[in-house]
């Protein structure tokens, strides 16, 4: 079966291609693209006044299972990634039991291959049971499957063993992904320490526990020369640090998410627990960093941290409420609306956060339209007026702070290995 | 959203007004007999604690009776609570009994304003975690009240462990909305810098005497250790720096008034001579809670 997407502008940044033309998968990859492609035996789609780009890759969500099936599943997260365009996603290891072993890592491959509309990489943990301590069968997991480590939410304190996870993953060649936090500056925190915090009498998580731990692992980056990713990154501090290394010529890259970008913690309304995430919005300024640090291309990723919760578990005192939002229907509209229509992003730069970005860091030979790749497409426009309703939404939760806005520019067909999956 | 009182943060200057002249209504009620009124005759008030508490559960209980309402009280021990019942299921079971208000205080931060959003009763908070304390601010408004004419033109000082305390939230977002001169006073640790953005007319400073200097209002805070999750100050340091001691007081004005929210600790926020001191306040804040919780149950629901 041949599908043909028609008339579409078609963006390809990896092979700098940027014009209105045809593209046609066949057998599940790519074929050609290029203009008045022939129709013969194929389904038509008309792109016509779309933008036809290659499947989006988001480099961070948390799929819950095994473990956590109420919340989300790896079907449920799949039809979810589908309907906010992307084509493949990469499940942190944080399920029940953790993913720190090939078991578990197959376990999500076989999972993904039966259930899932669009692409599972699993992500391994670093260490066993992501405690910290003991490293986890990073090899084996590797052979299994996985792209990456991460002890994604429970960042590794003890800097030895950060040393030899990174050595580790550099042996694998496996790029090492930290969700940066030092937990002792930040322990008890619920939101950003700041004039908000203040007011509400919550318990602030200070900019400094990011920043203290990024610090120290660009350290060990440079001492062990390991590619190193830093997860949803959200200070400004941070951003600088990562503009300073990457400058300095390490293999480091970072992250960032629609929801640090898009908001501050001043946009948040008191005590709403769909504004409740790690790291926490920030302040102004640290936002600001964040749109900068994405415009001059410190950061290579836009990743959503997709994190569902069922409702009852963020039904409470919000120091209670767990960390996390669902985020992978939004992510491509509010890309659009605060990075590209106020002219800080140009549409290609979007699509390259999406697509070469992620691919950059993970290697998954996706994020392409060149002839032989995977048929991996996303179709989205810039114009299309839509508002996200999180009630209809496939994922099994409904923590978005996004619930009820209005967005100009969105996904609308999502293709996956030669075959539509989703469209609007 | 129904009428409550969450916080003093949202109430405008004529609200608070209306509700301090209503207390002062009631205050000589406090010494008649017979105490009561029927004014809420027939309704229903529950106060809900889930912290331990004597002096306000006690005053918001006897301030109901005196409107003439009928007053359930329950603390959190003994409740569905220890069951694991979650908190939005026992307000909604005790709002299916139709109280007209809930009296709610709770150590989480915010926890009235979140069952604010998904119950029909209206509550009243009696003292959300580290956020507001608001009938405290009041019946602290309404005391120095008795004893100057306005609030405008004051200097106040708020000394002690601010970070963590609520009846310091309160009281600036009521005192600034009057124009008062606010300067919060701690060590470091218990003082964030982002304090001084809560409402205009607040400084900030480490140095008691400095906030004492002329002050006519000095407002003592309890440490709460409960609330202090870490040594954010050395216990055995706290009064030789932090404590009030009588020659404080020369530095201040010469009718300064000495208040504190209780429970006092005489020799670690306060020295036990400062507790007894004639221009205290302490009691007369205790007696003008009865009379402000009765001005607010009947704006509530009367």
């Amino acid at each position: 079966m041949a599908l043909l997407i028609r008339n579409g502008r078609v963006i390809d940044p990896a092979s700098h291609f940027d014009r209105v033309s045809d593209v046609r998968l066949e057998d599940g990859k790519v074929a050609a693209v290029g203009p008045e492609l022939p129709a013969a035996g194929a389904e038509v789609f008309d792109a016509g006044g779309l933008v036809v780009a290659p499947g989006f890759i988001d480099m961070h969500v948390h799929l819950r299972e095994p473990g956590f099936e109420y919340a989300e599943t790896i079907e449920s997260g799949a039809r979810a990634a589908a309907a906010g365009g992307f084509t493949s996603v990469c499940a942190m290891p944080n399920t029940n039991p953790v993913n720190d072993s090939a078991t578990v890592t197959s376990y999500i491959v076989e999972r993904a291959r039966n259930r899932a509309v669009v692409n599972v990489f699993p992500i391994g943990a670093i260490t066993k049971g992501s405690a910290g301590e003991e490293l986890a069968a990073i090899g084996a997991m590797k052979a299994a499957g996985a792209v990456a480590i991460s002890d994604d939410g429970r960042p590794v304190m003890n800097a030895r063993v950060m040393r030899r996870a990174m050595e580790f993953a550099r042996s694998y060649d496996l790029p090492l992904i930290q969700h940066c936090e030092d937990l002792n500056l930040s322990a008890g925190g619920d939101m950003h320490e700041g004039a908000a915090s203040v007011r509400w009498g919550l318990r602030g998580i200070p900019a400094a526990a990011e920043d203290v731990m990024v610090a120290r692992d660009l350290l060990l980056a440079e001492l062990t020369g390991t590619r190193y990713h830093v997860a949803h990154i959200s200070t400004r501090h941070a951003v600088a640090m990562v503009e300073h290394a990457r400058k300095a010529g390490l293999p480091v890259t970072c992250e960032a998410t629609p929801h640090h970008f898009a908001l501050s913690d001043a946009c948040m309304p008191p005590y709403d627990s769909n504004y409740k995430m790690k790291p926490p919005l920030r302040g102004a300024c640290d936002r600001g960093a964040v749109v900068e640090g994405i415009s001059r291309g410190v950061v290579s990723a836009i990743a959503t941290d997709h994190a569902p919760h069922a409702g009852d578990e963020k039904m409470q005192e919000f120091e209670r409420c767990p960390f996390g939002i669902i985020g992978l229907e939004t992510a491509l509209a509010l890309a659009l609306e605060e990075l590209v229509h106020p002219g800080r992003i140009s549409l290609v730069r979007c699509v390259e956060l999406f697509t070469t970005g992620p691919e950059s860091v993970l290697r998954l030979g996706r994020g392409t339209l060149a002839a032989g790749s995977p048929g991996d497409v996303t179709i989205f426009s810039t114009d299309l007026e839509w508002t996200y309703d999180v009630n209809q939404s496939p994922s099994r939760s409904r923590n978005s702070p996004f619930d009820g806005r209005k967005f100009r520019g969105g996904p609308v067909a999502t293709v996956v290995n030669g075959g539509v999956v989703w469209r609007r | 959203m129904p009428r409550g009182l969450l916080g003093i943060e949202e109430l405008d200057r004529a609200e608070i007004d209306a509700i301090l002249a209503r207390a002062k209504d009631f205050q000589p009620l406090q010494s008649q007999s017979p105490k009561k009124l029927d004014t809420l005759r027939g309704k229903l008030i529950v106060n809900l604690f889930y912290e331990a508490s004597t002096r306000t559960r006690t005053s918001f209980e006897i301030a109901a009776k005196r409107m003439g309402a009928d007053a359930v009280s329950i603390s959190a021990s003994g409740s569905s609570v220890t069951k694991g019942e979650s908190l939005v299921d026992t307000l909604n079971t005790l709002a299916a009994m139709r109280p007209d208000a809930i009296v709610m205080r709770h150590a989480a931060s915010g926890a009235p304003h979140f069952l604010a959003r998904h119950l029909p009763t209206p509550i009243i908070n009696a003292g959300d975690g580290t956020h507001e304390h608001p009938t405290q601010a009041l019946l602290d408004a309404r005391t120095i009240l008795d004893r100057r004419g306005a609030l405008e033109g004051l200097k106040v000082a708020i000394i002690g462990d601010i970070a963590h305390s609520r009846v310091a939230r309160s009281n600036v977002h009521l005192l600034s909305k009057f124009g008062v001169d606010i300067v919060l006073c701690g060590p470091a640790s218990l003082l964030p810098a982002e304090l001084k953005d809560l409402a205009p007319g607040v400084r900030l400073t480490t140095d008691i005497r400095e906030a004492i200097r002329d002050a006519d209002v000095v407002m003592m805070l309890r440490v709460q250790l409960e609330r202090q999750h870490e040594a954010a100050f050395p216990a055995s340091e706290y009064f030789r720096f932090y404590g009030l001691r009588l020659e404080h007081l020369d530095l201040a004005s010469p009718d300064a008034i000495v208040m504190h929210p209780g429970p006092i600790n005489r020799g670690r926020e306060l020295s036990s001579e400062v507790a007894d001191f004639q221009r205290s306040v302490i009691l007369n804040q205790v007696e003008n809670g009865v009379a402000v919780r009765m001005a607010v149950l009947e704006r509530v629901i009367g």
